[in-house]
């Protein structure tokens, strides 16, 4: 049954900006892409917002809905009661280009600074050969479509713009992780992941995890793995002397 | 706000939050609860007496192993090696702080206070009430890194109060020795299901192909890890449920139901 639904959606830019109200037919069946894309048909034609796929694999969509960082597109009508009132802002962590458009570029950078996938020099393209029961663990990693919610949800740079400069954030503490693990990665990935990608600001508080619309458990198995190898390496004596003693 | 969201070239929205839900209702929970337990584990740890039921042999944990002069006869399992301890000293001294340690520096329980005590963040897409954040990058909270260390003196630890509740079993069987038993238990499950265990029984590996064992020991630990946060407030609560028990018993407020005696 179609209902007449309150929204709240912010437009503006860097400048000023504020929340808008509308009130905008809803049909059975319709996210909350739909409600943006009917506001823009009829009441704000210049109403600025990234979309793609529609089918929640792109991650273009990303912005938060009633303050929960969530894909537009993958967010049903029918979670909100009929006299509910529903904000969709911009994602608040990135700056602000229009509208429900932010600058992503921060993920851009940081994506760049990871060394990319380092196999065995005397290996050839082809020549590739591995254990399914190897690289399943990194195969969780890569269902990530890089809509940069577990980025924009994370407090260490939500919360403190300082810290972007350090902190490589989780989806790409999730890339080190996934290149760590894999089978036939021979660069090392550990101590840049403390040293250089920020590991250590994270305090596991799993917000990243909840976010992720691909539902990968970004802190239980890329960000802790990560920690406890960084803490091998660095903080465990034993682990060191071992090393050493059997040449691992 | 000046910073984090309300950073200049951030969308400006005054709030710190926009969230319409109960997001403040967990980390309440979560500090009445740990608080609850705090309070509860230091009063009995040192109450210093109704922690042994020479009868039926039953030992609370919080007073394992007890191994100084002062401990009540029968209940020193692994004899006396230490002298008379002043009364400010808890028994159980040797074990606890261990204890304190492995569940302070648990990956679960790390999440719990950040968000609830520290309010660091309170709950996602809340701003948190801090200027400044280092996280885990140094002193005291790099500490943290020693997780392993406390995991270790904890497994040992679960072979004591195993080896008590086994003792206890040898008495007969009450209620108060299946309560031991169901506790040991399910320490046992948030021992082993701790992501330091998961890392050592085989997740520091690349290659699980070349260490089927340790690799099925990872499977487990992994199936037993999804639930560590379950496991950290159910072994809160039987901790709990097994003191106040055997101190009831012991100091005779209630007698053991028992089924052979």
């Amino acid at each position: 049954m179609a209902y007449t639904a309150k929204f709240k959606v912010w437009r503006g830019d860097a400048e000023s900006g504020g929340l808008h109200d509308f009130d905008v037919e809803v049909n059975e069946g319709e996210v909350v892409l739909d409600i943006i894309h009917r506001l823009q048909a009829t009441q704000a034609p210049d109403l600025a917002v990234r979309w793609n796929c529609k089918a929640g694999k792109c991650g273009s969509c990303s912005a938060e809905i009633n303050g929960r960082p969530r894909l537009l597109c993958m967010t049903r009508m029918s979670t909100f009661t009929e006299d509910e009132v529903v904000t969709v802002t911009p994602m608040r962590t990135f700056p602000v280009i229009r509208d429900l458009v932010t600058d992503v570029s921060f993920n851009y950078t940081k994506a760049r600074e990871i060394p990319s996938f380092t196999p065995p020099k005397d290996l050839q393209p082809g020549e590739y050969r591995m254990q399914q029961v190897d690289v399943e663990r990194s195969q969780e990693f890569r269902k990530c479509i890089e809509c940069f919610l577990c980025q924009n949800t994370c407090h260490v740079v939500r919360d403190h713009e300082e810290n972007k400069e350090a902190f490589a954030g989780p989806r790409y503490l999730m890339r080190i992780a996934e290149l760590e693990m894999h089978p036939l990665d021979t660069a090392d990935r550990v101590r840049p992941a403390q040293d250089e990608h920020g590991l250590g600001f994270c305090n596991i508080t799993k917000c990243c995890t909840e976010v992720c619309p691909e539902h990968i458990k970004i802190t239980d198995n890329a960000l802790i793995p990560m920690k406890e190898r960084v803490a091998d390496r660095k903080y465990d004596p034993i682990v060191w002397l071992g090393n050493k003693l059997f040449r691992r | 706000m000046k910073s984090g969201v309300g950073a200049p070239t951030r969308a400006r929205i005054p709030d710190k939050t926009l969230r319409t839900d109960r997001w403040w209702l967990p980390p309440l929970l979560t500090n009445l609860g740990l608080a609850a337990f705090v309070v509860y584990a230091t009063i009995r740890s040192f109450w210093g007496s109704a922690y042994w039921v020479p009868e039926h042999g039953y030992l609370t944990p919080f007073y394992s192993p007890c191994l100084s002069e002062s401990c009540l006869p029968g209940s020193s399992h692994f004899g006396t090696p230490l002298p008379e301890l002043p009364g400010w000293i808890p028994l159980g001294f040797l074990a606890l702080p261990f204890l304190l340690g492995f569940r302070l520096t648990c990956y679960y329980y790390r999440k719990a206070y950040y968000r609830s005590v520290w309010q660091s963040p309170t709950a996602c897409a809340v701003a948190e009430p801090h200027d400044r954040y280092t996280g885990e990058t140094r002193f005291p909270l790099i500490i943290q890194n020693a997780h392993r260390y406390f995991f270790y003196v904890a497994f040992l630890i679960s072979i004591i109060n195993t080896y008590d509740a086994i003792l206890a079993l040898t008495h007969g069987l009450g209620l108060g020795g299946i309560i031991l038993l169901v506790n040991v238990t399910l320490l046992w499950a948030y021992t082993l299901s701790c992501h330091s265990c998961r890392h050592i029984a085989g997740g520091r590996l690349k290659h699980f192909s070349k260490h089927p064992v340790r690799y099925r020991l990872w499977t487990l630990i992994s199936k037993l890890n999804v639930r560590h946060m379950q496991l950290a407030w159910t072994t809160l609560a039987t901790l709990v449920i097994t003191d106040l028990y055997v101190m009831l018993v012991a100091s005779g407020v209630i007698s053991d139901l028992r089924i052979i005696s």
